[in-house]
């Protein structure tokens, strides 16, 4: 198992270098300089001084100079600094990360415990009407778009009704709770984003799981079971079950690039301060260090994520662990 | 039974999806107003029989506008989803035809894309270049290709090892020819069921690109860039907001409900 993960890991080290290279080269395709942001929209600066701001940033060296150095401080996690305040991108990026995270993190925790019953149910009542309905609601879900759902139910909740802050992570008086006063503000303003990033993925998760269900109830060893005269409830739960749980370890790997590009979306509409919104300040501006960074950093916690998945995922199946090692 | 209720499903949705494509190409026989025309002596009136779904700030008529975006949001969709294709389908069948060395880095360019969160790669392109719907149609395109491209590869993998392949080759066809003509077409079920898939993932990107202010650029209405218009005048204006959002809706609910409906189809195993 270690061998594996080592091998595994390994195996990331290309694909880190070409995350490396898409970061910094769809950047620099575009046409324009960051210089712009500072200098054409403002007459007054003059030639000389756009000339002596681009060398500060490099930006006069070849590409692949450009390219080469950025790398060398990207090894050590340094981005740069934005050229919006000066500030080191690595600390812009590290003090939005928690809270993308962290709402992702509960969404997919609750995508989980509500998508994996949905599947269940779908696939044991098959083309009955707990199934259509079912597949219905995760349909919607997967089919209107966030924003949208995000706009109504704000209007709904916080306007109309008023029972939810209508955005931002906490309240004006926020340092005057206490620790527990303080975590039910940040949840309370979280409710929102967080049910509905949930209902947008719970399809994902439900059809794979009515799929293999599908798939595992018409298998031999559970017609065995049938057969013995067990209780289909134990058939449903203990035998089919356990087995279809397993690839969802894979899919919630594959999840993570969806829900923190997401992100962008939601933390737009709800004025939270996570990495979406700073990725989209940072490319509305122009901030080079900024994009570049935060581009990198997210499909490094994609790699992350189905790196932690396919570990997880071959600690569990041996049968997986054994065919995987053997193509390594 | 089961069979019936379940293609009525895909039914209704086709339905949908023929009419909005009439939609579309009768627009200016549907429509009774200019889409871009605005009338100062009716700012945000509610439905009514001259304007069924009401009126904008500008006086502009909103079911004109959705009719006429229908244009726009569904070319994206189609040309993007078409781009999508040809670039999935041009690696795949390289990468499953060939395999070995060209197949292993092809694999792994796939794999890299895949790490990318689409939206933020389409942001910083769009955004850097500039948002035209031809720009739009070709990023939303270049960046979602990768899972036809795995699986036109996975279909070509075993499609190559038939005997008729043998054949072909045996009498001297050129690799472009076999790929073209002997396994492509044979590769094109799951693709057209990725692509179905894909026109309503599509059409949301644009609305999300809307919302974000770097989608179609007004006064060209596109479904996203309408429901956006009506943000700020949610609470005294709703009709703004709900209509075009449930045509985003039920459109895209359509396309997913009519791919799903024809993997059921090309993958009998799941049916039963």
């Amino acid at each position: 198992m270690v061998k594996y993960i080592i091998k595994r890991a390994v195996s990331l080290i290309p694909t880190l270098i070409g995350i490396t290279l898409i970061s910094f080269f769809v950047i620099h395709l575009a046409p324009g300089k960051p210089t712009d942001v500072d200098t054409s929209m403002n007459p007054k600066v003059t030639y000389e001084a756009r000339i002596r701001l681009e060398k500060l940033y490099g930006l006069d060296k070849p590409i692949h100079v450009q390219y080469l150095e950025w790398l060398k401080r990207f090894v050590r996690f340094d981005f740069g600094r934005s050229y919006m305040d000066d500030r080191p991108v690595s600390e812009k990026i590290a003090e939005r990360i928690p809270i993308t995270l962290g709402i992702n993190f509960s969404a997919i925790i609750l995508t989980l415990f509500i998508g994996i019953p949905l599947g269940v149910i779908s696939a044991v009542k098959r083309g009955k009407l707990p199934d259509k309905l079912a597949t219905i609601f995760v349909f919607i879900g997967f089919s209107a778009p966030e924003f949208w759902l995000a706009l109504l139910l704000m209007n709904l909740f916080c306007i109309t009704l008023g029972w939810l802050p209508v955005s931002g992570i906490a309240s004006l008086d926020f340092e005057s709770f206490n620790i527990l006063g303080k975590i039910t503000d940040v949840a309370w303003h979280l409710v929102l984003p967080v049910a509905i990033s949930t209902f947008g993925s719970l399809a994902v998760i439900s059809r794979y799981m009515r799929t293999e269900m599908v798939g595992i109830l018409a298998q031999d060893y559970i017609r065995t079971a049938r057969a013995k005269g067990l209780n289909e409830n134990t058939i449903i739960y203990k035998h089919a079950l356990k087995n279809a749980l397993l690839p969802v370890i894979t899919i919630l790997g594959l999840a993570v690039p969806g829900l923190i590009g997401g992100s962008v979306i939601f933390e737009s509409i709800f004025a939270i301060p996570g990495m979406g919104r700073l990725f989209y300040e940072s490319v509305m501006a122009r901030d080079y260090p900024v994009i570049m960074g935060v581009l990198s950093i997210g499909a490094v916690l994609t790699l992350l994520g189905n790196f932690l998945a396919d570990i997880a995922y071959s600690y569990a199946d041996p049968r997986i662990r054994i065919t995987k090692e053997e193509a390594l | 039974m089961r069979e019936l209720i379940k293609n009525r499903f895909a039914l209704i949705a086709l339905i949908f999806i023929l009419a909005m494509i009439a939609f579309a190409l009768l627009a200016p026989v549907i429509a009774r107003y200019n889409p871009e025309s605005t009338d100062s002596r009716s700012v945000l009136t509610a439905p009514s029989k001259d304007h069924i779904f009401g009126t904008d700030r500008l006086g502009r008529d909103i079911f004109s506008r959705i009719v006429y975006g229908s244009r726009i949001s569904l070319s994206i969709g189609f040309i993007a989803v078409g781009i999508a294709v040809l670039i999935g389908i041009f690696f795949g069948s390289i990468a499953g035809y060939y395999g070995g060395r060209i197949d292993s880095v092809l694999m792994r360019f796939v794999d890299l894309m895949l790490c990318f969160p689409t939206i933020f790669l389409i942001l910083a392109v769009i955004a850097l270049l500039e948002p035209s719907i031809t720009n739009i149609m070709v990023v939303i395109g270049a960046t979602s290709w990768m899972g036809i491209a795995r699986l036109v590869r996975a279909a070509i993998l075993t499609l190559k090892e038939r005997d008729y392949v043998a054949a072909s080759k045996v009498m001297g066809a050129h690799d472009a020819w076999i790929i073209l003509r002997h396994l492509i077409p044979n590769a094109i079920g799951p693709v057209l069921v990725s692509a179905t898939l894909g026109v309503g993932g599509a059409i949301l990107i644009e609305s999300a690109l809307s919302f974000l202010g770097i989608g179609v650029q007004p006064p060209t209405p596109s479904w996203g860039n309408i429901l956006m218009d009506g943000k700020s005048t949610l609470g005294v204006a709703w009709w703004l907001t709900i209509y075009p959002g449930l045509f985003i809706l039920f459109t895209v609910l359509s396309y997913n409900i009519l791919g799903e409906a024809l993997r059921d189809y090309l993958e009998p195993r799941l049916k039963k």
